[in-house]
């Protein structure tokens, strides 16, 4: 029977016979990550153990991964003391992929986890962020789930009642232009499903645009998928995957690749010609209000920032670098750049870039979820307008109901940052 | 029969149900003072008592959608209120139904705020505007979660089936 890559990969993890998409299963879970939210998962284990006579222990603690991004160094005593309490967990149950605040292996989890080998082709990996969707780069059904969920996860081993999805497949013949990102192509294909187009499914990527982007932008595409409302987005793994696994993330074991079946039935199939695509931006207040960026040209702006799970990457800040190389950012603008993880912020030193940003006028903060989500850093001013490279825009998001927030590529940010109003990258030199 | 106390559009965001600057709370008990913290009318409201348990929220298509924080359920479950959508986005539908909040799969509703609204297994009977609608059932697996009382006492139980750590 043809399936695609979900079907395969949740067969594998539930042992059973060749599933399809509708059928519920229970499967095995391969990795199990959380960040500062695991304060809540810890009060929701302790509550699954109360008064059952079995000794509160994690089912695996090599398959959980606990990470700390979202508020870090923390913001608050509350922050700080939830913190606490679960380096104590980690520390009484023996979790070894700990990535507490540090710059030696900090960052944000949805970096660590690829650039430490943690998540390999065919796996299943939950988190308590949807933006876990963005494992789908590396070839494994990655998805988010609540902290209650992850509790019960901690205690069984299994995820319950996960109905395998349906699944796009999304074509994207021909290659990206100059100044077009993967950023570009993924809020395109958003504003083509709307926020809520592929609710309760799987995208999987195709085509030579696909296979020609390094992992860095695949990482990009599958962590938005979320925003057209899908249970995760995946690349089938190829050479690039084995590169990055082998020469980026360490891996030495052999991998166990699966890969979907040429004629596998999917839902829908949508054809992308890359080529033809110009830079995008999503409007305020909606992740799916997408347009070119020449629609919006001109819009001054006060905030940039250049960062997050979506944009923080090596790649990313070297874009950024080489536009604002002997430029200044404009009077009037912040500019705020947060390295995905301590490794890339300590590659981006190392090469030059953070350099250059802050000769431009940038500031570079520390590794993690900065302003993204309106709770530690870079809140805007009531009638401020940002420009960032994060992924999610509703209304408040950074902090303030009465602001607004578009979401670009980082070469939109970095060549916007220098006119201080939104500019289409291929008009600066 | 029970008011409606909100009624919203397509769409509604975990932030807009749970700011994402609350975010530091976590613990189910503390978290139903930021419910809409950002909506000040209807917080206020929440706050001050003036919405009864049992009250209703009404929204279109892909409620919750955006963060899988379980904040954005839990607040609601804290004031005990239901929540009507014409369809919910997948992570906030499972947090719901993992920590108790009552939801109602109902694609065509259509309430205004003060319409009075009779809950029933397969339909939704608003008795202001005289109409009925049809109510999508959960999925089975799904009310095995519901009839133990949330995720909690549904885990506790299959790990005393189960054995502890031997699924």
């Amino acid at each position: 029977m043809a399936m695609t890559m979900v079907e395969k990969i949740l067969t594998r993890a539930t042992g059973s016979a060749a599933l399809r998409a509708g059928d519920v299963v229970e499967p095995r879970v391969d990795l199990a990550m959380s960040h500062e939210n695991a304060a809540l998962v810890l009060n929701q284990f302790y509550e699954i153990y109360r008064d059952t006579g079995l000794r509160p222990d994690v089912w695996d603690p090599e398959k959980i991964a606990i990470i700390f991004d979202h508020r870090i160094p923390a913001e608050s005593s509350k922050t700080a003391t939830n913190q606490k309490k679960v380096r104590e967990f980690v520390a009484q149950q023996g979790i070894l992929k700990f990535h507490d605040i540090r710059g030696d292996e900090g960052g944000i989890c949805h970096q660590i986890l690829p650039e430490n080998g943690y998540v390999r082709p065919g796996c299943v990996v939950v988190g308590t962020d949807s933006h876990t969707t963005s494992h789908g780069a590396l070839g494994a059904f990655a998805f988010g789930i609540g902290a209650t969920e992850m509790a019960s996860v901690w205690a069984l081993g299994r995820v319950l009642n996960v109905e395998v999805p349906a699944t796009l497949k999304v074509v994207v013949r021909g290659r990206l232009g100059p100044g077009v990102l993967p950023k570009d192509l993924i809020l395109f294909l958003i504003g083509k499903l709307t926020a809520q187009g592929a609710n309760y499914k799987v995208i999987e990527f195709h085509g030579e645009a696909i296979s020609g982007m390094p992992t860095s932008g695949r990482l990009t595409i599958c962590n938005m998928a979320v925003e057209a409302g899908a249970t995760s987005g995946i690349v089938p793994p190829d050479a690039e995957t084995r590169r990055y696994l082998k020469d980026v993330a360490g891996v030495r074991e052999p991998l166990q690749v699966l890969i979907p079946d040429p004629d596998a039935a999917y839902e829908r199939v949508i054809e992308v010609d890359a080529s033809a695509l110009v830079p995008q931006i999503a409007c305020p207040h909606s992740v799916d209000n997408v347009k070119p960026v020449s629609a919006v040209n001109g819009t001054p702006i006060q905030q940039v920032v250049i960062g997050s799970c979506t944009n923080g990457r090596l790649d990313d800040i070297k874009i950024a670098a080489d536009i604002l190389a002997g430029k200044k950012v404009a009077r009037g603008v912040r500019m705020l750049v947060f390295p995905a993880s301590a490794r890339v912020f300590r590659e981006a030193m190392a090469g030059g870039y953070l350099r250059t940003l802050m000769e431009a006028g940038a500031v570079v903060a520390n590794s993690g979820c900065g302003p993204c989500l309106g709770i530690h850093q870079g809140a805007l001013g009531d009638g401020e307008v940002a420009l960032s490279t994060t992924n999610r825009n509703f209304k408040g998001r950074m902090g303030n109901p009465r602001s607004e927030v578009y979401l670009c590529s980082p070469a939109v940010a970095a060549a916007s940052a220098v006119t201080g109003v939104i500019t289409d990258p291929r008009k600066v030199n | 029969m029970a008011s409606v106390v909100l009624s919203l559009g397509d769409d509604v965001s975990t932030d807009i149900i749970y700011p994402g600057r609350f975010m530091a709370t976590v613990l189910p008990g503390e978290t139903p003072q930021f419910a809409f913290a950002d909506q000040i009318e209807f917080n206020s409201r929440l706050k001050n008592g003036q919405v009864p348990a049992a009250s209703i929220i009404v929204a279109g298509r892909n409620f919750g959608c955006g963060s899988s924080r379980e904040q954005a359920a839990s607040c609601l479950r804290g004031w005990e209120l239901v929540v009507v959508a014409r369809h919910f986005a997948r992570i906030f539908l499972q947090n719901s139904i993992n920590v108790g909040l009552r939801t109602v799969i109902c694609p065509e509703i259509e309430a205004a705020e003060g319409d009075e609204l009779e809950l029933r297994a397969s339909s939704v009977v608003n008795r202001t505007n005289g109409r009925s609608f049809v109510v999508l059932p959960l999925p089975k697996a799904q009310q095995a979660i519901i009839e133990a009382g949330g995720l909690v006492p549904y885990t506790r139980q299959l790990l005393l089936q189960r054995g502890s750590n031997s699924v």
